[in-house]
């Protein structure tokens, strides 16, 4: 994961002979300079999203940080308490405002599992290709957005050029570009439409070259390799004592992946392997994400070469609206209709957690069921709340330009975090 | 995931170390859930820890109301080696939410408990900063209690303030 590009540089020896003393003496018991408290963020450009960092600067150097959070809550799982299942599917995916299909599907599975629901091999295989384009998208935004951190503004059109083309394949199966709800309970909400694999095809074979041109800009600069490489790292067994997951702990040299560890909705059908690091900095973070790219396109040829014929959402009428044309002739679907529409389906009671991989780690949904139509409890456990706790021991000691950097590296979204 | 038989021995060899830890098993939906009293949740977790069940990948609460006792706490437990998981849930009356913190030891817990005492009002002992993390500190109430009312809360508007009124329901 690694280049030796500025092992031999002229900039690099020329960085070499700057003198570092002014720093080391920082922390001594000789303090010719005070702590600053200073507040970063709500509204600062380079907190991806309403994050507030409390942090004591002593000069140029983070001494403490304190995440603080809520500005976007929304109270989503209050919200979903008081709607039916079908009906909760929208409010649910707009938690992680860049997984979208991540939050339907982790909701959608967890009343699968609590319904004892069997859902058609094509709807699973539609949800994989759309929560892999779903990968690559939140993966490109957070690639765009990084880089625009770190100086580099072209990336971001570039990233938001792809990832336009993600959307409209959204906008063109579902009818919407964010918040799909496509995902349904017990399949998905339809087939794809004429003409989408062609256009999805154009897209996974342009992709990896797109990703080529991205890594090749980003990857030999070396302002980037500056910036990322060694900075931050946090070893393996302080991520698992924090709890987190996905793409940071991958960097630091665990291969978790939900995804492979315990396959849910068809993933072993897929020949596609999870990308490591070795030093657990942010130049890993960054590489990882990046390859991961590649992998997510892999998963959605495999998918849609191997896409199976039939339904693309489950035939119990208990659960799944019938299709339009039947509701003119069939008293009985009429009958479903309007039992689904007004009051929805009634859940056995039960608790469940689903836990599934999203672009940021692991994504749980609990629900809990008390028999009715409506969720007793829903709660998201979201990689990014979990994840933000690492930012203090990450960035403790080191420039507040790097906690810049680490920040972009640790890839929150605030609509996940405050829910 | 340990299948009925399994979680039945885990219960079995965790009440043989505390006899009272231990109040019952489920196994619902090939998953296995130890009940534990709230009194000793941070040795069964230590203990089943040392059993390989070492990441703690969530904790989140929920409001059995009408029941008694009403507020309960999951732990989600995960065995990363051999890809095994295991919850562990415990529930406090309402008049005396008080549980023993796994912070200090499971730093991951840290958000999360504040979350849950944020939204249910559940006081972690020991926890190394007690505090709302969602709402606002002032805020008064438990929202995600089942008898908390939606779309209650007062909302403060910055007009409101400089008439006098602060809060508008």
């Amino acid at each position: 994961m690694s280049t030796d590009v500025t092992r031999s540089s002229g900039y690099r020896q020329m960085e070499e002979s700057i003198t570092m003393a002014p720093l080391e003496r920082l922390g001594t018991d000789d303090l010719d300079q005070e702590l600053l408290t200073l507040n970063m963020g709500p509204h600062h450009p380079a907190t991806h999203g309403v994050l507030r960092l409390l942090v004591t600067l002593e000069g140029e150097v983070v001494r403490d940080l304190k995440p603080i959070i809520g500005y976007v809550h929304t109270g989503i799982e209050k919200t979903a308490e008081d709607k039916n299942y079908w009906k909760a599917i929208p409010v649910v995916e707009r938690m992680d405002y860049l997984a979208y299909y991540f939050n339907a599907y982790a909701f959608c599975g967890a009343t699968e599992t609590l319904l004892e629901l069997e859902v058609p091999a094509r709807a699973q295989y539609l949800r994989v290709i759309h929560m892999e384009l779903n990968r690559i998208m939140s993966h490109l935004v957070w690639l765009g957005t990084s880089a625009l951190d770190l100086g580099a503004m072209s990336m971001f059109w570039y990233c938001f050029r792809d990832r336009e083309l993600i959307l409209d394949l959204f906008e063109q199966s579902s009818g919407q570009r964010m918040h799909t709800r496509y995902i349904q309970v017990g399949g998905v909400a339809d087939d794809i439409p004429r003409g989408w694999a062609e256009k999805l095809k154009e897209f996974t074979d342009q992709m990896p070259s797109r990703a080529d041109q991205y890594k090749d800009l980003l990857a030999n600069n070396e302002i980037v390799l500056q910036r990322l490489r060694g900075i931050c790292p946090l070893a393996e067994e302080e991520l698992l004592k924090l709890g987190v997951s996905g793409p940071l702990l991958r960097a630091a040299g665990n291969p978790w992946d939900l995804r492979k560890a315990t396959p849910y909705c068809s993933y072993d059908h897929f020949d596609f392997k999870i990308p490591v690091g070795t030093e657990g900095d942010n130049w890993d973070r960054f590489a990882v994400r990046v390859a991961e790219i590649y992998e997510s396109v892999k998963i959605i040829e495999q998918a849609m070469d191997g896409l199976p014929e039939g339904r693309w959402i489950t035939d119990d009428r208990k659960v799944a609206l019938p299709p339009r044309h039947e509701l003119a002739t069939s008293m009985e679907a009429l009958i479903h209709h309007f039992k689904l529409v007004t009051e929805g389906f009634r859940v056995p009671p039960g608790e469940v957690y689903f836990p599934i991989e999203s672009p940021r780690g692991e994504l749980g949904c609990f629900v809990r069921s008390d028999g009715s139509s409506k969720p007793a409890r829903v709660h998201m456990r979201d990689p990014s709340f979990v994840n933000l706790q690492a930012t203090a021991p990450m960035t403790e000691g080191s420039y507040i330009a790097d906690l810049i950097a680490t920040l972009a590296m640790l890839d929150p979204v605030l609509g996940g975090i405050d829910r | 995931m340990p299948d009925s038989v399994g979680l039945e021995l885990l219960a079995q060899e965790l009440r043989e170390a505390d006899a009272d830890a231990i109040l019952g098993t489920l196994y619902f939906r090939d998953k296995a859930t130890l009940l534990v009293a709230p009194a000793a949740i941070v040795d069964t977790l230590e203990m089943l820890r040392a059993k390989g069940y070492g990441a703690l990948m969530s904790v989140h609460g929920v409001d059995y109301y009408p029941e008694e006792p009403r507020l309960g706490v999951h732990y989600e437990l995960l065995d990363m080696n051999a890809v095994d998981r295991l919850t562990v849930k415990l529930r406090v009356p309402l008049d005396n939410p008080h549980v023993a913190s796994v912070t200090p030891r499971w730093p991951t817990a840290n958000h999360q408990e504040r979350e849950i005492y944020d939204m249910f009002g559940v006081v972690f002992d020991g926890h190394p900063d007690m505090r709302r993390i969602l709402m606002p500190e002032d805020y008064e109430g438990h929202p995600q209690r089942r008898d908390f009312p939606i779309g209650g809360e007062p909302v403060l508007f910055t007009i409101d303030e400089a008439e006098g009124t602060a809060y508008t329901q």
